[in-house]
């Protein structure tokens, strides 16, 4: 499908690219100001920008293995593009299988007309809308009843604000275990996926301890993104060992 | 966010009008359906659960950008963390904003090299070799990340712990069922402390 790779393809996905790429970049400047005028000092700041960008890095590049699965059926650029804004592998996959082997019988991997991918864009595009459409309806409103409940009573605030997260972080817990099946084998449940957990817990409790007893408060920012690479770099070795 | 929304939408309009293909109903509506019917309802409680979690400023950000619980929410938690701001105050949602714009900027840069160099990075990335690292990214994020705020407030994360530990083991598929599962995660989590909090148990 020569349209995949043609001049005015990249040319569209280039320039969304560039947009998201740019309102973040305005994003990024406004916020420091209204740091600086919160009073953070200039080294708060640029440490926050420097250890969030050195923490997107490993992430950043696990998404491009499903850029390389998308692009088999997409090409590169729109594969990209939608990797980039809005979603994640994790719905641009279903919703391609959902066209291509629900609609069309097809598989990922087969010869594909243009006609089954555009279909599978338009829904990919159409399937993921509400939070473009809700946030600038309703999020106003949301968030000035936030604020409301902020003021009403702080410690609440505090002690919700963590069990939002505490309920992400026990649902992705529970996840590791979720058994998984590959093509053709019986379903088990990821030892290894165990084992980097753990593994990743105990660095970051390794990495605590040493700021505390050296008072490394450098270390603050990176102790996340150090231990979740040193995590994934052993879990090649556990898989070595044969764990899986 | 109407801008973002046009420009989105642009995408799949000039591949049409570029290639004179439109998708016929017939097959664009049970796809579409098939998506729509899992991803809406799953999407729209997103807005609700994360928004509070990022702040006012970043939350337009992070949703333009997508991949959010990989990416831009443990990128805001971690930041606001190194410094000890408090959560859902103005300062907590300026450094959530500076998190979550920095995180956006890497991925979109490295997704946009990633899509121009795909043929020589293919072979690397498909590695068997660095297969087990990638996928296991998830482990490794949630292990730093969970044990700091398992540890810090022990009592909430109990009762939604087991319930997840013991649900996704046990039903089949469950894996799918993550993005379903965040939501109820958050509110056994709300409740649990909401009952902990009124009989004084934390503070």
């Amino acid at each position: 499908m020569a349209f995949l790779t043609s001049w005015w393809v990249y040319l569209t996905m280039g320039i969304i690219f560039l947009y998201v790429l740019i309102q973040s970049i305005f994003a990024l400047i406004k916020a420091r100001k209204r740091a600086f005028a919160l009073g953070f000092t200039k080294e708060q700041v640029n440490q926050t920008i420097t250890s969030s960008m050195v923490f997107s890095l490993a992430p950043s590049l696990a998404i491009l293995i499903g850029l390389v699965a998308l692009s088999k059926v997409f090409g590169s650029m729109i594969a990209g593009m939608r990797l980039a804004t809005l979603g994640a592998v994790t719905y641009e996959l279903p919703a391609a299988i959902n066209v291509i082997s629900g609609v069309f019988g097809r598989q990922i991997g087969d010869v594909l007309t243009p006609e089954m991918v555009i279909t599978a864009v338009w829904v990919m595009t159409l399937g993921c809308l509400p939070p473009l459409i809700i946030i600038p309806f309703f999020f106003k409103k949301m968030s000035s009843k936030m604020q409301d409940m902020r003021q009403k009573d702080q410690t609440w605030n505090q002690i919700m604000m963590d069990a939002l997260f505490l309920g992400m972080i026990s649902a992705f817990s529970g996840y590791i275990l979720a058994p998984k099946t590959p093509e053709g084998e019986a379903s088990y449940i990821s030892i290894l996926g165990i084992m980097v957990f753990a593994t990743s817990a105990v660095i970051i409790m390794v990495l605590g301890y040493l700021m505390k007893k050296y008072k490394w408060d450098w270390l603050k920012n990176y102790a996340l993104p150090v231990s979740m690479v040193i995590a994934m770099a052993l879990a090649i070795v556990y898989a070595g060992w044969g764990v899986r | 966010m109407l801008g973002a929304l046009l420009l989105f939408l642009s995408a799949p309009i000039i591949l049409s009008l570029g290639t004179g293909v439109w998708p016929t109903w017939q097959h664009f509506l049970p796809g579409f359906f098939a998506t729509a019917v899992i991803f809406w309802p799953v999407t729209t409680i997103e807005v609700f659960t994360f928004s509070p979690m990022l702040g006012s400023g970043s939350t337009y950000l992070a949703f333009v950008t997508g991949n959010l619980t990989s990416l831009k929410v443990p990128a805001a938690l971690n930041a606001q963390d190194a410094l000890g701001v408090e959560k859902g105050t103005d300062e907590g949602d300026v450094i959530s904003t500076l998190a979550v714009a920095s995180s956006s900027i890497i991925t979109t840069l490295i997704i946009f090299i990633g899509a121009l160099l795909i043929i020589p990075l293919s072979p690397l990335l498909e590695s068997p070799a660095l297969k087990p690292a990638f996928d296991n990214i998830i482990p490794a994020l949630f292990g730093a990340l969970g044990i700091v705020y398992i540890a810090k407030r022990i009592k909430i994360a109990v009762i939604p712990l087991l319930v997840m530990l013991i649900f996704f083991p046990l039903v089949p598929g469950s894996g799918g069922l993550v993005g379903i599962m965040v939501p109820v995660g958050v509110v056994i989590s709300i409740i649990i402390a909401r009952i902990l909090y009124k009989k004084g148990l934390i503070s």
